[in-house]
């Protein structure tokens, strides 16, 4: 076992749980943006606004530290992905420029209902973008000598289509759990009847894209379903489908914080199944975590830092969402 | 210096002849944002501090005006972050869109630097501004100054590891090239690497300049209003005490920085001086138009050996000059040799201005002068400008490199065609043009609607509260107050 072999493979699980946690704490303020539009009034925008305010900036922070990470860990793939995703990742970074900024003009000014409106849309945009990230790192890029070597909307296909609904679909549901559990009045009982149709097209799109994957990608085809994989693997769409039928009977009997919980776990098991899905590949077909990780004394030097530093930083992450607990009430805003 | 040679990176992949430059698009899409970005840390870095050190003022007891100006700025602080966090994200993936090259031969030394600002800094400041902007009633009093004091500690620490990298690209030192790509050797050297803690020294103290003309201005402009004049006061003083230090200290900073420039990017400060013939010692420009075709300057107007005098501190000392290297290896004259007149002359504009101020309050007529208040209340800008343009100054003054002496600026691109740039580039500036303008107009607005007006029967400040009061109501009978 050779600091070559298990250097990369210690920063695959530390980036991947870093997107893991974006996905989930990201994913739910920007489900709330999409939510946005269906609110009666800029009362409750407001109050759905405050359930999510003081988190919104650190939960961006996981996608620079993935950014980050992939250069710090995998350089090689940070500079294909970026140049083979780079209209995604410019409308997404836009999109989370103009939802970022709306927090704060929202409050400030006049027009609250055009700020809600870039709020939504931009938090929209990003989410539909993230999904088109999705697709082009599920179905493959082209690389020639360690370089990108594809066309513009090279990521422009159908699947990433199915992606870019899919994504924002999920952070939809993460949302109005979200709103269930840390809202009272109307906007919680509104979410919570959003959140029913919302879990069933997750499932919808979870079906597609376990489906349509295996068809396409001969590679995924064969990971799932060659011996003995398929042995290990079945309990994968299993628990998936019991998480799903547990979040409906929670949100059915009133539960708070259990179809929260089950999103997550949703969230979870559908990034479990890419990771099964495309492991060891980064770029895929072609270039594994080996392939494009940094000088091993790079990866170390970060390694000694983030191993001090990054439970420092879930435990004061934790310590916000402790401090901020409680459910945020009608004409309840912190500003 | 190990590498210093000019090496290919990775491959790079020839791009078909098209209407679009995709290098010029790349540099000027990645300049407008990083100018963009670069405006707001230069301001919340030096405001993070003055809120901190207002929030431990009303902390230890220093009344009650304290914590309204506080949370003055810290108003102002939340508009100004969320810009810069989210044109800052956007830098942290711009590497790779724009400079894929770079970002694969440098990725081993320039992705730990990044990646100990984002664990050190970034989380840090995310997190605990949420508790100094939304939890001034769900925490006890210390932790929430507390917060603002970890707010302003995690900006500076940001500072250091971005200007560390920064700094490398300039003066790359502790590792060595292989096959186009840096692999480290000595961590220690990297990130103190031999520009780094001058560099690190002189945009820190511009951010707290920046920020310290900002309050400066403001509380000239209310005191010129007749409003919030105890708020005022206090901005004024405790801003004209700070930039009395920090911009006579910031003159001497430059001076070093330029002096290890001088020794370790001699063309740059070539550049700087439009000082053509190292042979002879170097006039200072004070105007000049370097004509880059004809190797000479137009139109001069300059102090005899004035260079040489500030750069080997001998009249008829030499230095290297822009003819010491090929034409392709030399920088664009213009924006370097112009930025660095506007950055020196606001130099020289700050030091006296915070030293008059120091004086006219020495006796007494800080706050009655209404001429310097009117001037101050007018130069809320000039950190700004002077930080761009000293970014310019030495950033332009880097190229044709990026990285200095191993890699070429050209050569660091990405594969994406000059269409898809140029589709992204008015992006950027439509939805930075929105976000800038709106931002501006919304701190506009803050600062129109001033601190919060104090609390009845709330204890004033110890010193001149009475005076105050007296000056508020002569003001009101004058009919002067708004």
């Amino acid at each position: 076992m050779t600091a070559e072999w298990l250097l990369p493979l210690i920063w695959a699980g530390i980036i991947g749980a870093a997107v893991a946690l974006y996905v989930i704490l990201d994913g739910f303020d920007l489900g709330v943006g999409m939510l946005f539009p269906f609110a009666k009034d800029d009362r409750e925008r407001s109050q759905m606004m405050a359930s999510i305010a003081p988190f919104w900036d650190g939960n961006e922070t996981w996608l620079v530290m993935g950014g980050a990470g992939l250069l710090v860990a995998f350089p090689l793939a940070y500079a294909i992905l970026m140049p083979a995703l780079y209209l995604p990742v410019i409308v997404m970074l836009l999109a989370l420029v103009f939802r970022g900024v709306a927090f704060e003009f929202r409050e400030l000014g006049a027009r609250k209902s055009l700020w809600s409106a870039v709020f939504a849309g931009g938090s929209a945009v990003a989410a539909l973008s993230q999904g088109v990230i999705l697709a082009g790192m599920i179905q493959g890029i082209r690389v020639e000598n360690g370089a990108f070597a594809g066309g513009a909307l090279d990521w422009a296909t159908p699947f990433a289509l199915l992606c870019a609904l899919g994504v924002p679909c999920g952070y939809a549901l993460l949302g109005a759990t979200w709103l269930v559990m840390k809202t009272d009045g109307p906007v919680a009982e509104r979410a919570r009847t959003q959140a029913k149709p919302l879990l069933v097209a997750v499932l919808l799109f979870v079906a597609a894209v376990s489906l349509w994957t295996p068809f396409a990608f001969p590679r995924i085809a064969e990971r799932w379903f060659s011996l003995p994989n398929i042995l290990y693997l079945w309990p994968v769409p299993l628990l998936t489908a019991l998480t799903a039928l547990v979040a409906w009977r929670a949100l059915v009997r009133g539960r708070s914080a259990t179809p929260f919980a089950c999103s997550i776990g949703l969230f979870l098991l559908g990034y479990l199944g890419l990771v099964i899905s495309s492991f060891p590949y980064l770029v895929p077909p072609s270039l594994t975590i080996w392939d494009t990780a940094a000088a091993p004394t790079s990866q170390s030097f970060m390694l000694i830092g983030t191993l001090v530093l990054l439970p420092v930083i879930l435990a004061y992450t934790a310590y916000v969402y402790w401090v901020f607990r409680g459910r945020i009430g009608p004409g309840e805003s912190y500003h | 210096m190990v590498g210093d040679r000019h090496v290919r990176a990775i491959a790079p992949r020839r791009i078909a002849a098209m209407d679009f430059d995709p290098l010029l698009l790349a540099r000027l899409q990645f300049a407008f944002t990083i100018a963009f970005h670069i405006v707001f840390p230069s301001f919340t870095i030096g405001l993070s501090a003055y809120i901190a050190t207002l929030s431990a003022m009303a902390w230890i007891g220093g009344g009650g005006h304290y914590r309204r100006i506080g949370e003055f700025w810290t108003r102002i602080f939340a508009v100004s972050f969320g810009m810069g966090v989210v044109s800052g994200v956007v830098l942290s993936y711009q590497l790779g869109t724009n400079w894929s090259r770079f970002s694969a031969a440098t990725g081993n030394i320039i992705g730990p630097l990044a990646g100990y600002e984002v664990l050190s800094a970034f989380f840090l400041e995310a997190s605990f501004l949420a508790i100094l902007l939304f939890g001034g009633n769900r925490v006890p009093r210390w932790l929430h100054v507390m917060s603002a004091v970890i707010v302003a500690i995690g900006t500076a620490i940001s500072a250091f590891w971005i200007l560390s990298a920064n700094s490398w690209m300039h003066t790359p030192a502790g590792h060595e090239m292989r096959g186009g790509v840096a692999y480290p050797l000595d961590w220690w050297a990297i990130v103190f690497n031999p520009s780094f803690p001058y560099r690190l020294a002189h945009m820190l103290n511009a951010s707290y300049l920046t920020a310290g003309f900002v309050v400066l201005a403001v509380g000239a402009r209310y005191l010129l209003a007749g409003r919030h004049v105890e708020e005022a006061r206090t901005m004024l003083r405790m801003a004209i005490g700070l930039l009395a230090v920090l911009a006579p200290l910031q003159i001497l900073l430059g001076d070093l920085h330029g002096l290890n420039t001088l020794k370790h990017q001699p063309t740059k400060i070539a550049a700087m001086e439009a000082h053509w013939d190292g042979s002879k010692p170097g006039d200072f420009h004070i105007f000049a138009w370097p004509d880059e075709k004809a190797e000479a300057n137009r139109f001069a107007i300059s102090i005899p050996r004035g260079s040489s005098l500030i750069l080997t501190h001998d009249p008829n000392g030499l230095f290297p000059g822009l003819k010491d290297v090929p034409p392709q290896d030399r920088p664009p004259l213009i924006p370097v040799f112009f930025a660095f007149r506007i950055m020196l002359a606001i130099g020289f504009f700050m030091a006296p201005a915070a030293l008059y101020g120091v004086y006219l309050w020495y006796r007494g007529r800080l706050f009655t002068t209404r001429w310097y208040l009117h001037a101050m209340a007018h130069s809320w800008w000039i950190g700004f400008v002077a930080v761009i343009a000293g970014w310019i100054v030495t950033e332009s003054g880097r190229q044709p490199w990026i990285v200095q002496g191993t890699m070429r600026t050209a050569d660091a691109t990405s594969p994406v065609v000059g269409e898809a740039i140029a589709f992204t580039f008015a992006l950027f500036i439509a939805v930075y043009g929105i976000v800038f303008s709106a931002g501006i107009y919304f701190i506009n607005r803050l600062i129109a609607r001033g601190p919060e007006p104090s609390e009845p029967g709330e204890r004033g400040p110890r010193l001149g509260s009475a005076l105050a009061g007296l000056g508020d109501a002569a003001r009101s009978l004058a009919g002067r107050s708004s």
